[in-house]
């Protein structure tokens, strides 16, 4: 049973439009790899040109931010869920 | 020492449903601050506004409805933006804050205001089909900066005028946040302190994923100095 992943609506253009797809790796940087293969254009609006997750971006592993983990190199097992959770900044319009 | 409640910040999508449901919740003061004026495009997602306000300051638009449904209410507009230099004047003596502004420098700048001066802040934000909200207690749970202790560039989040902004979606974003002031208010712990709630509304679905403060966050540090 592969990781789940929680795709925000500005990511779903790279996942035909699903919110829910699934993905594999040992770790949260490995899923993301996993993520392009499937996925194409979707790591780099998660991570940065140095693989580091952006910094308007958090991950969250079975609801828990990976940055009080071990980051890109947490482990995940199957099962697992990740949400991705860009920041929202509008809202006076 | 007049009780001066809760303190709306941007009177627009988010912060008009928030004001009118605050006010039809029985709360006794708000403050609505916004220097934009109504415009004919706000009109379909800012239910405090109709056409003959198209024009007029939107703190005042509001105020005058608010006032003319509850008269028992206390309402003070305030016609500006909330920027480092006014935040004490303007904020100061609220009992919460509502966070109805754009863009994440005014939400920043609000987060560290609110920090500073030991006020609980709803912070909320909706673009698109999406919105989120949290609480922040300050000194006690983690604040904007917790989860994002750097700004995105310009063009790094999409905006409500590239990703367009659906009233349903902004006005629940809005009437959540007033139900976690609405709980300050009262004196009762808010739902939302370390939660962040996440509004998908392609699909009508909410989802929480826990937070927890950051010990090296900038904004924490300045606010615990502060108070």
């Amino acid at each position: 049973m592969p990781v789940n992943v929680k795709v925000p609506t500005p990511l779903r253009k790279f996942t035909a439009g699903s919110e829910t797809v699934s993905g594999n790796g040992a770790t949260v940087g490995a899923l993301i790899e996993d993520l392009e293969k499937r996925h194409a254009g979707i790591r780099e609006r998660i991570c940065d040109e140095q693989g580091r997750v952006r910094r308007f971006v958090n991950l969250y592993l079975n609801g828990e931010d990976i940055r009080f983990l071990q980051q890109l190199d947490t482990k995940v097992k199957d099962g697992d869920e990740i949400s991705i959770v860009p920041a929202i900044a509008g809202g006076a319009a | 020492m007049t009780i001066r409640g809760a303190a709306i910040v941007g009177v627009g999508g988010l912060g008009a449903p928030a004001a009118a449901a605050l006010a039809a919740s029985g709360v006794t003061a708000l403050t609505l601050i916004d220097d934009d004026l109504v415009e004919i495009s706000n009109l379909p997602r800012q239910p405090l506004y109709d056409v003959g306000d198209v024009g007029t300051p939107k703190a005042e638009a509001a105020a005058r409805r608010l006032r003319a449904r509850h008269p028992a209410l206390r309402v003070e507009s305030v016609r500006a933006r909330v920027d480092a230099g006014n935040a004490d004047a303007l904020l100061a003596g609220h009992t919460v804050i509502l966070d109805g502004t754009d863009g994440l420098p005014s939400k920043s700048m609000l987060n560290d205001a609110a920090l500073a001066l030991g006020i609980p802040l709803v912070h909320a934000g909706a673009v698109g089909l999406d919105g989120q909200l949290f609480t922040i207690l300050p000194g006690r749970t983690a604040c904007l900066r917790c989860l994002f202790p750097e700004l995105p560039g310009e063009d790094d989040l999409p905006t409500c005028q590239q990703s367009g902004i659906l009233g349903p979606v902004v006005g629940a974003i809005g009437l959540a946040a007033a139900s976690e002031a609405r709980r300050i208010l009262a004196g009762a712990a808010p739902e939302l302190a370390n939660r962040l709630a996440i509004l998908d509304g392609t699909h009508v679905r909410w989802r929480v994923v826990g937070l927890r403060p950051n010990p090296h966050c900038p904004a924490c540090d300045a606010g615990r100095a502060a108070t």
